[in-house]
């Protein structure tokens, strides 16, 4: 038996937490909020693959989601089963990462994130102007949830511990692929391109086999997502989408395993939060996004523990002699 | 006329909108390195305060462009010296930066001017046909592309045969040895982006009687701003020019021949320069 770090006690209490939520949390809408919050944190800790460790900023994400989320509906909707519906709708998830990592791999910085854009907007635009098959602004209704080995998941506990469990898959796969030589490799392609490069390192197929990666986990987010609500319309493929996500991975910190969890947590009560007051959601949104990224740059969490020592030394500080304030930081 | 001549009408009118969209977001992109994804909102907000203007003030068409496009010149000047100064050096932080931006702007937009789509009546001195070789051309999709026609030689000249267009140009080619030799490049960056703020508000009011303003206009606008800048590379006006017309065109023929596809359509030019000469068209490559 290893010893107990206090990493893995609290990641043990964290789990606790998670499993016994239903019965202390008890009203079924914060249920459903939780697994709202799940299974957006499965889909940024997909973007995280690329955002985070591949230095690769992806703004068409929601085309990857909504892929897979339409695949699903419409299977449904023919008639097929769960089980063939899921499994077409991640293969397709796969396919649409695979040509938006051939051609966003063309290029990458900014160059990369106006590919994935663009290529957002491509699902989109057949989400919501190729009426004949997707019921354009309509949307598609999921009339059922599956029911695997007879559990019914259209009971919200039910639906939050099956959302638990691949949230948990997830999880447990990032945090393989992290301490994998491949994500070493992944991250030396995100620090040092060239240099990998001269070491004999396929940067390109390094790059694109993590695109598959997180498209493959965006395509679970997906299905996961049209489970959730029933229902999928072209507002979830849209920019709005991939940009929250992208909030939520760069609020909660990108490139840590369980910042863009944090970030799902955030975004999600403060739009169901402000969603209930207000319907200046977007306005907000944009605010959020603005104020990160000129005050808090590196993520909401470490941003804030930043701000608060400032404050705190401030305050210390404040009848000290401003000689001692001057003093040079000591080379380090 | 016949159906297919005023396609082309539409499709020339089309891409000279396309035009005074995308050349100051190629402009801004080339010079600054970075994708403007508030564009789409300096064009919806600016055909909104056109159309306020022209409708509740009864302002002249034209009058009411450029006024437009003075506010948002100032509006994209104070947000480039007061928000996109602040992050000088940090591209992405740029782009996520005007990201949430538009999001503001699309938000209040909706407070503003509500969720129903408003379009202006076609000015008065615009309405009819002028008949030309036996054809009748519709007035107002002929004075726009004249406006876009000769903005574009306006353009060109200042790029071209101006002093100021020089350092520009230096600018986009390399800006750090472009602020060795004595140019005040962060100050070229805020006059081009008030610049490609302003036109992108003039294009708005002047496309409004055509287009209508509603609110996803500018999720509308900015992808297209997108393709055309990739179609032709970045920096380069001709290439706009060149991008926004055959947009314009595979827009109109796709919209009329495969109504379900036409948006997708729109994304296969781009693709295919993706693949086969990323700079773009007339792009150059950047060492």
């Amino acid at each position: 038996m290893s010893p107990l770090t206090p990493r893995r006690a609290a990641i043990g209490i964290a789990l606790i937490l998670l499993i016994t939520l239903p019965i202390w949390v008890g009203n079924p809408y914060y249920i459903n909020v939780s697994s709202q919050i799940l299974l957006f944190a499965v889909f940024a800790l997909a973007l995280n693959v690329l955002v985070g460790y591949g230095g690769l900023v992806s703004l068409g994400h929601a085309g990857l989601f909504a892929t897979a989320g339409y695949a699903g509906a419409l299977m449904l909707q023919a008639g097929y089963g769960h089980l063939a519906a899921d499994v077409t709708a991640l293969i397709l998830a796969l396919a649409a990462a695979a040509v938006f990592g051939v051609l966003a791999l063309r290029s990458t910085g900014i160059g990369f994130l106006m590919i994935t854009l663009a290529l957002g907007q491509i699902v989109w635009g057949v989400a919501y102007r190729w009426a004949s098959l997707t019921n354009g602004d309509n949307g598609v209704n999921v009339t059922t949830r599956p029911r695997p080995f007879g559990i019914n998941l259209a009971n919200a506990d039910f639906f939050y511990y099956a959302t638990l469990l691949i949230f948990v898959a997830a999880v447990a796969s990032m945090a393989v692929f992290i301490r994998s030589p491949f994500g070493a490799s992944l991250c030396g392609t995100r620090d040092q391109a060239r240099r990998m490069n001269a070491l004999g390192y396929n940067v390109w197929l390094i790059r694109f086999l993590a695109f598959l990666f997180s498209g493959f986990w965006s395509g679970v987010a997906g299905l996961l997502f049209i489970y959730y609500t029933n229902f999928i319309s072209p507002q979830v493929a849209s920019l709005q989408t991939s940009a929250e996500v992208l909030l939520m991975v760069i609020s909660g910190g990108a490139a840590t395993l369980l910042g863009p969890v944090a970030g799902a947590a955030i975004v999600v009560i403060m739009k169901n939060v402000v969603s209930a007051y207000v319907e200046r959601w977007n306005l907000v949104l944009g605010v959020i996004f603005v104020a990160i990224i000129t005050f808090m740059p590196e993520g909401l969490v470490p941003g804030s523990v930043r701000l608060w020592r400032m404050g705190w030394r401030a305050f210390r500080d404040r009848g000290r002699a401003n000689v001692l304030r001057n003093v040079p930081e000591p080379p380090s | 006329m016949s159906l297919w001549l005023t396609l082309a009408v539409n499709s020339i009118a089309y891409g000279g909108l396309l035009f005074l969209l995308s050349a100051g977001f190629s402009l801004i992109f080339g010079l600054m390195r970075i994708p403007n994804l508030m564009h789409g909102s300096f064009f919806m907000l600016g055909a909104y305060f056109g159309v306020t203007l022209l409708d509740k003030y009864q302002v002249n068409f034209w009058l009411a462009a450029l006024i437009s496009g003075a506010a948002m010149a100032v509006i994209g000047g104070l947000i480039e010296r007061l928000l996109l100064r602040r992050l000088a050096g940090q591209e992405l932080a740029q782009v996520l930066l005007t990201l949430g931006l538009s999001f503001i702007v699309a938000d209040i937009c909706l407070m503003v001017w509500t969720g129903d789509p408003w379009q202006p009546v076609t000015p008065a001195h615009l309405r009819g046909a002028v008949k030309v070789a036996g054809l009748f051309f519709p007035l107002y999709r002929l004075a726009i592309v004249v406006v876009a026609v000769v903005i574009a030689i306006a353009l060109w000249v200042m790029i071209d045969w101006t002093r100021l267009g020089a350092m520009i140009r230096a600018g986009v080619d390399d800006a750090p040895i472009a602020r060795v030799v004595g140019i005040k490049v962060s100050q070229l960056f805020t006059l081009v982006f008030a610049l490609g703020a302003a036109l992108a508000a003039f294009g708005g009011v002047v496309g409004a009687p055509y287009l209508s303003v509603y609110p996803g206009l500018d999720a509308e606008m900015l992808p297209l701003a997108l393709i055309v800048v990739i179609l032709g590379g970045t920096g380069s006006l001709l290439g706009a020019l060149v991008g926004s017309f055959l947009i314009g065109f595979l827009y109109n023929f796709g919209q009329a021949m495969f109504p379900d596809l036409a948006y997708v359509i729109l994304f296969l030019p781009m693709l295919l320069v993706l693949v086969l000469r990323p700079q773009g068209l007339f792009g150059r490559i950047v060492s």
